[in-house]
């Protein structure tokens, strides 16, 4: 293919600019989707939610609402029969035969104010009758189960998700590599392990809100907190049967993402709402207990890891399987269990590979994309057992990964080579900065101190053929205006997307701005802020973008001074010339254009540059054995080390230090990449030690911040050091890769693996609360 | 429902206004008044993202009903800064690099706002302390506490 060529000019890359939205996100200035004033015509929607986690719907009584004072609409799942979802259209914006989780959008209500809206969703009767309920992802596998989506085998479906009709499963994906049989014979120690991850969410401090109106003439508008704004555009308008262009979707400033924005979830809910009561903008803001059960949630997983390695410890099979527990529906999570199983192995080279990875229909909250996609949960258990297997044939846990950790060149499970990586060099000083080997003491007699390590691999899991676009606009004032679709959920894109315009194109970094809020009407196309592609991909686009602008601006100046453009370059808004020596500012020409060179007329005019990116080189896989030449488009490797302490006494575990060395290609904003690695190891804490969704009959028992605890300012490891390895990515911007997710993959498991450094015990599952420790210690007599 | 009429005093401004009792603070911030620098994050006083200062003290405003704020003087994130200066702890924010998504800033700096105001040189564990009441999901703190600390050495040099 033919990779965009990364301009010569790199300032402002590489350089940690201050962020470019920091001053109004300080003041309250920043405006988020509920902050928008809607005046006194605004109508509040409520959801009637289903109370069973697996039931019939026999009637739906509305009358009593609708009778209510102050009630302008009330909706069932009968006014709208279409199906959504963004791999898998495997659910209704309301339910309208089934529900299939405690929470299931049964119907919907516009009134004057919320209490209003309420009262009158206590006013719907619906009569269920309830069915057999399914909560474990191995059994929900199996012919013995209730099968909740009879309807799966007419489904609409992407190509490479393949469902089993007549089961729970809606997505298989296999891995079929070499002879697992006959290599585990060969091995010299073989071991088999299993374990469950919970589900947790994502708990972005913004709940999720949308506003939607929909015109007289049926065009719509949602204004949302939202990672996705152009896949919700496409996928909402399909449903409701309204053309794309007469959708638009304004996304302002998202408070927290994590993947819980991506995709479409309650967003379809208030425009279906609104389509009923026109004219009037609806909004849908959910509680925060709503939040933990409604929203997407992170699917749980049930795995097994058997693998075996020869006497010097290099890695000869593995046999994966993975359960995922993806809840009611699984549009968007059949991707994640897709990832995992491509990604199956870790970041190690092995030659026989058996993985089967299973996307099984539950009855729980609905599974969808969080922060890592699929790899913090399988990497949980696979970087426990790395440690196992090395400890089983005498070998350092370290010394073990550096030998069997991908190289570039190293072959993948499926099949393909990887590409250049630093994953050697993470790992090395990973290691160094922990001060592997060595023990220190603890700090008390009540107290055992343990070191853990584990590796990392991730790519963007995504359609091949996922793209981006970016325009630039030149104002009279020399201003670079930057049209962007992706979205700033906090990871910076915005202030790294005009650092790399400023550099492609050859303006300071302060004489960017980007054109917000995100408006589908007025921004370029973006698949979506998810999978922690947009540095890459749209950066790509604002490379196309700026050489796009460049040309023109350069042609023009060629032309009225008589020079070539080989002569010609663009420097901190000044055209200059190498040969004549002249200059000339952009500003004087971007918008009024040059006089011709023999005085008559004008030529130029309004300076506007486009471009765009579509990855161009992703084969599809095999649907029997997953091998393909080129399954994704490139993995971010990388490694955590970490220290802690557990306390004999309780049972509780003090993180000392925690290190991150992760390969991002190029840091185009070091501190931004710092701050990603930081935020996702202190994520990647909190989900070690305290986090749960505790599900008990499909039921959230903790749906508050009170009962699901997250990292606070007091839980923070006393030490943090984040590392920078800069293996730079082919097709990459100045080199540069993807690094919001990675930072909380191998969180967890090196966390895991310094417990048992400390007391010599292993969990089957997180978190590792200080009774679930204190509780094993007694159990090993470590403690009386 | 009953009606009260009360005035207080937001960010400097006197503020007369007519609120139904069940009205919280940050709803009167947010709706009646368009301050919507005060976020809603949870609406039952776990998360401190509506953190103001009432009566110079920090205050979830998701818990304190309007109608208890008669007379009373209530600083919300708009009014840290005064005649365009930032106040030291926005300045610190922005520079030691504490903002990501930027929804629980607010908040945050309402409290470091409280925190400098009792003791203008705070030890790591009061900051922490002080803190520990505003939940962030990005930033993982590190920044947070670190822009506070620079926040008080800022402030001590203006002073």
């Amino acid at each position: 293919m033919a990779h965009p060529i990364t301009p010569k000019s790199s300032s402002p890359v590489g350089e940690s600019k201050p962020r470019i939205d920091a001053r109004e996100k300080v003041t309250g200035a920043a405006l988020y989707a509920d902050d928008i004033q809607f005046g006194n015509k605004l109508l509040y929607a409520r959801i009637k939610r289903s109370p069973y986690p697996h039931a019939l719907i026999k009637k739906i009584d509305v009358s009593r609402a609708l009778a209510l004072p102050g009630v302008k609409a009330v909706v069932t799942g009968q006014d709208f029969p279409g199906f959504i979802g963004l791999y898998l259209k495997d659910r209704h914006i309301f339910c309208r035969e089934r529900v299939r989780y405690v929470g299931d959008p049964v119907a919907g209500v516009a009134a004057i104010n919320p209490e209003t809206a309420e009262k009158a969703v206590n006013l719907i009767d619906v009569e269920y009758e309830v069915l057999e309920p399914v909560f474990d992802p191995e059994f929900g596998a199996s012919p013995q189960a209730p099968v909740l989506h009879p309807e799966l085998g007419q489904y609409i479906v992407a190509s490479f998700i393949l469902p089993r009709p007549g089961s729970n499963i809606s997505n298989h994906f296999k891995i079929r590599k070499g002879d697992v049989s006959s290599a585990w014979q060969k091995c010299s120690k073989v071991i088999e392990r299993k374990y469950r991850i919970p589900h947790i969410q994502h708990v972005p401090i913004e709940p999720h809100v949308a506003i939607a109106k929909v015109e007289e003439s049926g065009e719509a508008t949602l204004w949302d907190s939202s990672q996705s704004p152009f896949a919700q555009r496409d996928l909402i308008a399909e449903t409701l049967g309204i053309p794309q262009s007469k959708m638009r979707v304004i996304a302002p400033l998202v408070g927290g993402g994590f993947g819980g924005k991506a995709g479409v979830s309650m967003e379809s809910l208030a425009v279906a709402i609104a389509s009923k009561v026109r004219g009037y903008p609806v909004k849908l803001l959910l509680t925060r207990e709503e939040e933990f059960f409604t929203a997407f949630v992170r699917q749980g997983l049930v795995a097994t890891f058997k693998m075996g390695c020869d006497v010097d410890g290099k890695l000869l099979a593995m046999q994966n399987t993975f359960f995922w527990d993806g809840g009611a529906y699984t549009e968007y999570g059949v991707n994640i269990t897709r990832a995992a199983g491509y990604s199956c192995t870790g970041p190690y080279e092995v030659p026989n590979v058996h993985t089967d990875s299973y996307c099984v229909y539950t009855n729980h909250p609905v599974g969808g994309p969080m922060r890592g996609f699929g790899m913090p949960e399988m990497h949980s258990g696979l970087e426990q057992c790395i440690d196992e297997l090395a400890h089983e044939i005498g070998m350092d846990a370290v010394e073990f990964r550096r030998r069997n950790c991908l190289k570039g060149g190293s072959i993948l499970p499926t099949g393909g080579r990887m590409h250049p990586t630093g994953l050697s060099e993470c790992l090395e000083k990973a290691a160094e900065a922990i001060d592997w080997g060595r023990k220190a003491q603890p700090s008390a007699p009540n107290k055992r101190r343990g070191k853990g390590l584990a590796l990392m691999w991730k790519a963007p899991a995504m359609p091949g053929n996922a793209g981006s676009s970016a325009w630039i606009e030149l104002a009279e004032d020399g201003t670079l205006t930057l049209g962007v679709g992706c979205q700033d959920i906090g990871q910076g894109a915005f202030t790294v997307a005009a650092q790399m315009a400023a550099a492609a194109f050859g303006v300071p970094y302060e004489s960017v701005r980007v054109a917000t809020p995100v408006d589908t009407r007025y921004s370029p196309y973006e698949w979506q802020t998810v999978a922690s592609r947009i540095t890459w991909s749209t950066g790509n686009a604002i490379i196309a973008a700026a050489q796009d602008a460049r040309r023109q601006v350069l042609n023009l100046v060629a032309r009225a001074w008589g020079e070539t453009t080989d002569d010609l370059d663009i420097v901190n808004g000044m055209v200059v010339s190498f040969k004549s020596e002249r200059e000339i500012p952009v500003k004087d020409f971007a918008v009024a254009g040059l006089p011709k060179p023999d005085g008559n007329g004008w030529m130029g005019g309004p300076i506007i540059g486009r471009g765009n990116f579509i990855p161009a080189d992703v084969t599809g896989l095999d649907p029997e054995t997953g091998q393909g030449e080129h399954a994704v488009v490139h993995f971010t490797t990388g490694a955590q080390a970490i220290e802690l302490e557990v306390d004999l006494d309780t049972g509780r575990i003090e993180i000392l230090k925690g290190v991150a060395a992760f390969d991002v290609g190029k840091a185009i904003n070091p501190e931004l990449v710092k701050a990603q690695m930081e935020g996702g190891l202190i994520q990647g804490i909190s989900s070690a030690l305290f986090e749960r969704l505790q599900l008990k009959d499909g039921v959230v028992q903790n749906a508050s911040f009170v009962d699901y605890r997250i990292a606070t300012s007091s839980d923070l490891p006393k030490s943090v050091q984040s590392i920078i390895v800069e293996v730079p990515q082919a097709d990459g911007p100045w080199g540069a890769r993807g690094i919001g997710e990675h930072s909380m993959v191998p969180t967890l498991p090196a966390i895991a693996n310094a417990i048992y450094d400390a007391i010599g015990i292993r969990f089957e599952g997180p978190p590792f609360t200080a009774e679930k420790i204190y509780l094993a210690m007694l159990d090993a007599g470590i403690v009386k | 429902m009953a009606f009260h009429e009360i005035s207080l005093t937001v960010n400097g401004s006197l503020e007369q206004v007519r609120v139904p009792s069940n009205l919280t603070l940050m709803r009167l911030l947010r709706e009646s008044l368009a301050l919507t620098g005060t976020k809603n994050g949870c609406s039952a006083g776990e998360c401190g993202a509506c953190t103001v200062l009432l009566n110079g003290e920090p205050v979830n405003s998701c818990m304190v009903l309007a109608v208890e704020c008669d007379g009373a003087e209530v600083i919300t994130v708009e009014g840290l800064a005064s005649d365009g200066q930032l106040n030291p702890v926005q300045a610190a924010m922005m520079q030691a690099g504490g903002v990501q998504c930027g929804f629980c800033t607010p908040g945050m700096l309402i409290s470091a706002r409280a925190l400098l105001d009792r003791n203008p040189d705070p030890g790591e564990d009061e900051i922490s302390e002080a803190l520990v009441g505003n939940l962030c999901r990005c930033t993982g703190y590190i920044r947070i506490l670190e822009s506070i600390k620079e926040a008080a050495k800022l402030q001590a040099t203006r002073a």
